[in-house]
């Protein structure tokens, strides 16, 4: 290490030529979850308090259903993201990284397909 | 590597306190960084007090009469004193800056300087830059171009050199970069503000032509994207330069090119 360069380290295996696309789709879930997560919250808001059948009901509303996956899947999406992002920026230990790195990917599409898993059943289930 | 602790043998001890100069009545505190590689010490922080009224202005000024009068052993970098190399680049009161460009009198109370943060330090105030100048010739800083050269200069437009406004003023002080908690953590893949900045100033300049080599270069979830616009950059910036918006035109033209 000590005979090597310094360039030699800074220019390490190259640029892996990606990125922007991780960046931008952070960006575009971003400000789609504004006035998807806007709505979803009148959305719960006129629902407090209401009977199950109800419920179910709007839910099974195309619009209502509609909004709720899309926020189910830019929400999970950007979680996945970000957290990657953290994971990346302070864990340096390679095989805790690679776990933790594993993990979130696992864990966002468990959750976000479960989630969607659960609305699509109260919208359509008999 | 994130460390939020100091390890064991870089935590800072308390170091002598040099008594006042004889006969001044007007002083000011200097609680200064103090290591040397050679006594295997921890660092620690002495203190000097300066006789303002036979002193320059500037924070640089009592450090070099610090270093005069009292103390030979203190170590910094410094050269040109008005704010163009770079040299006396330092953490005064919890904030990167020039020395030299720093008034004794910006300060209340106690003037307290350390070297910048999270680098290697050879002595004192004085940082081990050496993977921030490779970092630096790995962006290739000088022009580059397929088209020969003309017998003259190579034109510019009036609207082409405003661009490089802003820009061209860096003085690679290392400031910005050593304020970046993101080059903290990861200044071995991650190039920072100040490099990131002299990218896009060759990115921008019109008489370039390898824009797209360049752009290639930096596109890197590390090189580039570890940038999360924490600002701290254009906060410390002793030149007032905004490293982060020049990032922020990289990260556009990712886009752009797409």
């Amino acid at each position: 290490m000590g005979m090597r360069a310094p360039l030699k380290s800074v220019r390490g295996l190259g640029s892996a030529k990606e990125g922007t696309t991780h960046w931008w789709y952070q960006k575009v879930t971003a400000i789609a979850l504004i006035p998807l997560f806007l709505i979803a919250l009148g959305f719960f808001v006129s629902l407090v308090g209401a009977e199950y059948t109800h419920v179910r009901y709007v839910l099974g509303q195309p619009f209502i259903s509609l909004v709720m996956l899309l926020l189910i899947g830019a929400m999970f999406y950007h979680l996945k993201l970000g957290l990657q992002v953290v994971i990346e920026d302070y864990i340096h230990t390679e095989s805790t990284k690679v776990f933790l790195l594993l993990l979130n990917s696992f864990l966002c599409a468990v959750v976000g397909l479960a989630s969607a898993l659960a609305i699509l059943k109260l919208a359509l289930g008999g | 590597m994130v460390e939020l602790t100091l390890p064991k043998n870089s935590k800072v001890g308390t170091g002598k306190t040099h008594p006042k100069p004889d006969g001044a009545t007007n002083t000011k505190a200097f609680n200064v960084y103090r290591w040397s590689p050679d006594d295997n010490q921890n660092p620690a922080i002495d203190k000097y007090y300066v006789d303002l009224d036979t002193c320059g202005p500037m924070i640089l000024d009592g450090l070099i009469k610090i270093k005069n009068e009292i103390d030979p052993t203190l170590t910094f970098r410094r050269s040109c004193r008005e704010g163009i190399c770079g040299s006396c680049a330092m953490n005064i009161n919890g904030t990167n800056t020039l020395a030299c460009t720093t008034g004794m009198d910006e300060v209340e109370g106690d003037i307290n300087i350390y070297p910048l943060p999270h680098q290697p330090v050879v002595k004192d105030l004085v940082p081990d830059l050496t993977n921030f100048y490779a970092q630096y010739a790995s962006i290739k800083p000088w022009l580059q171009a397929e088209t020969p050269s003309p017998s003259k200069e190579r034109l510019q437009s009036k609207e082409d050199r405003e661009k490089l406004d802003g820009l061209y003023e860096c003085i690679l002080c290392a400031c910005c970069s050593t304020s970046c908690p993101s080059y903290w953590w990861n200044s071995d893949r991650f190039l920072g503000p100040a490099i990131l900045l002299q990218a896009y100033r060759w990115i921008i300049d019109s008489r370039d032509e390898h824009t797209g080599e360049r752009l290639d270069n930096l596109e890197d979830p590390f090189r580039l994207y570890r940038c999360h616009t924490i600002m701290n950059c254009a906060n410390t910036c002793p030149k007032g330069l905004n490293p982060a918006k020049a990032i922020a035109e990289i990260k556009k033209m990712m886009v752009e090119r797409r």
